[in-house]
């Protein structure tokens, strides 16, 4: 038995691809992924163009990324979160820290944050439009509630856990509140800053997004609705690989850049 | 001062009661003054009044068994599907190697902007919904079923090997029973996305039933009543988070 495995081994390694297991084994999964989608292409099992072929997909995406106005519907969306994101996170900043410090406001008033959080934000998109009409300020507040939520109970949670012996340093050196804010409180507590706003960015995405497929004119959202209208399935999924390749990036970003990795490695 | 204040046992939850009702009675005043348009936000004493003719005319309880449903299709499917993604990605450890990273980047993936996707796939009925739940809901589930299995402390399964048990019995009677806290941990979060996107969806493709309410007295223009419908989805959404918290909290081991 261990001769046969002492011959067979370099046999084996001889066979073996460049490529440790794992590394094949994805390579091998993505290869049987490409083959069934061209299948199911190719057979005309669902109706035409529901699945396109990859091919297609591909000059889809080729197309949407060269096209001028791609990037003005992305930069009209970018704007749109870019903006919900400040409102948004600085107000859920300043409720964080006012929750986060003192037990009085967080006993009375983290509750209803905290159970308003996992509610589907989009049924507020009437009142929105109602509010700041059809134009991107709707998109914006939407966003804007979207992100709020994570970002006050994130910094809520972190300010709670912040060293008492930091605290006491702070006051001890007589520092007024903005100073214990930007000295002491927001440095101890990067990490569910930054969670906080990696949470805030992406659901900020879906609810400017979503808001975009309801009622507008312009931005990636409103690509997307625009490309089922017409029946362009290449080009909903040539978007809806950008759209993806941009949230996972942004959140995977902002996660390294700001040692999310350290606090699970360690 | 204030924080012997704070200390009693009832005063924070008055304080928040207490403000709540103060708004909306502050709300109320500069509606009726006219400082705020009753053509845009609509009085809070014609929401309240709203409730019974939401109710009975627009067939609220219907439409809440409708939601409910659904979302109940979409977690028993989440439920399945990823419980077993969760307990194959454990039993092959290449295979969890190798894909672990990309179940975790499409939990993090806005995918309910996938919803015309669905609709050209599914068509525009209660499928299409159902679908959208469960592909929201699925990625924490075998997250934390994985989780839950490869935590389950050494020496439970050292004792299942002590008794030479079967690879079978090792996952019924060890694996499975330890790592269920941390499973419905997975569970709750997948319902809860799961409910979320299926109003969401329901908005959005004007069909079904709470989603669709909104969108409905929306158009209409009846703003007490959309109100009012916006009030009971959220009540909705907040028995469900407060039931499987409770329920999760009553699977937690004690420390």
């Amino acid at each position: 038995m261990v001769e046969t495995r002492g011959l067979s081994l370099p046999a084996a390694r001889s066979w073996a691809l460049p490529l440790r297991p794992v590394t094949a084994l994805r390579v091998a999964i993505v290869v049987g992924v490409v083959v069934i989608w061209q299948a199911i292409s190719a057979s005309g099992w669902l109706y035409r163009d529901v699945v396109p072929s990859l091919l297609t997909i591909g000059r889809a995406l080729y197309a949407t990324l060269s096209d001028p106005i791609f990037y003005f519907h992305l930069g009209t969306t970018a704007y749109e979160i870019a903006i919900a994101m400040v409102i948004g996170g600085l107000s859920g900043l300043a409720v964080g820290l006012l929750l986060g410090g003192s037990r009085l406001l967080s006993r009375a008033y983290e509750a209803y944050l905290y159970y308003l959080g996992p509610c589907p934000k989009i049924i507020f998109f009437p009142v929105m439009i109602m509010w700041f009409g059809v134009g991107p300020g709707s998109k914006v507040a939407m966003g804007a509630i979207s992100c709020f939520f994570p970002v006050a109970l994130n910094i809520a949670g972190g300010m709670r856990e912040i060293d008492k012996v930091l605290i006491r340093v702070g006051k001890s050196f007589r520092a007024n509140t903005w100073q214990m804010v930007t000295k002491i409180y927001l440095p101890a507590m990067r990490h569910p800053v930054i969670n906080g706003v990696r949470l805030g960015l992406g659901v900020a995405l879906i609810g400017t997004l979503l808001a975009e497929t309801k009622l507008s004119n312009r931005g990636i959202g409103f690509l997307v609705i625009q490309a089922y209208s017409i029946f362009n399935m290449p080009q909903m999924y040539a978007l809806l690989i950008i759209l993806f390749v941009i949230a996972i990036g942004a959140n995977a970003l902002i996660g390294r850049f700001g040692g999310l990795d350290d606090i699970k490695a360690s | 001062m204030i924080g012997s204040v704070a200390k009693h046992k009832y005063f924070p939850a008055a304080l928040g009661i207490g403000s709540l009702f103060v708004f909306v009675a502050l709300l109320e005043l500069l509606i009726r003054v006219g400082m705020i348009n009753r053509f845009i936000v609509p009085m809070p004493s014609d929401i309240v009044a709203a409730f019974p003719r939401v109710i009975v005319e627009e067939h609220v309880l219907q439409r809440f068994v409708l939601t409910a449903g659904e979302a109940f299709s979409a977690s028993v499917l989440v439920t399945i599907v990823g419980v077993a993604g969760g307990v194959v990605l454990h039993r092959y450890n290449l295979l969890r190697l190798a894909t672990e990273t990309w179940v975790a980047a499409i939990a993090a993936a806005p995918l309910v902007l996938m919803y015309p996707l669905y609709l050209v796939i599914f068509g525009r009925s209660a499928l299409t919904i159902v679908m959208m739940g469960f592909t929201a809901g699925i990625a924490p589930v075998i997250l934390k079923t994985l989780e839950g299995l490869l935590a389950t402390r050494r020496v439970l399964i050292n004792v299942g090997k002590s008794f030479n048990l079967t690879p079978s019995q090792q996952f019924w009677k060890i694996l499975f029973p330890a790592a269920l806290p941390t499973i419905f941990v997975g569970l709750r979060l997948g319902l809860i996305f799961a409910l979320i996107n299926i109003v969401g969806v329901e908005f959005l493709i004007n069909f079904g039933g709470l989603g669709q309410l909104i969108n409905e007295l929306a158009e209409r223009y009846d703003l007490a009543g959309m109100y009012a419908a916006i009030c009971f989805v959220i009540l909705v959404s907040i028995s469900v988070f407060l039931l499987t918290e409770r329920l999760e909290r009553w699977l937690r081991p004690v420390d």
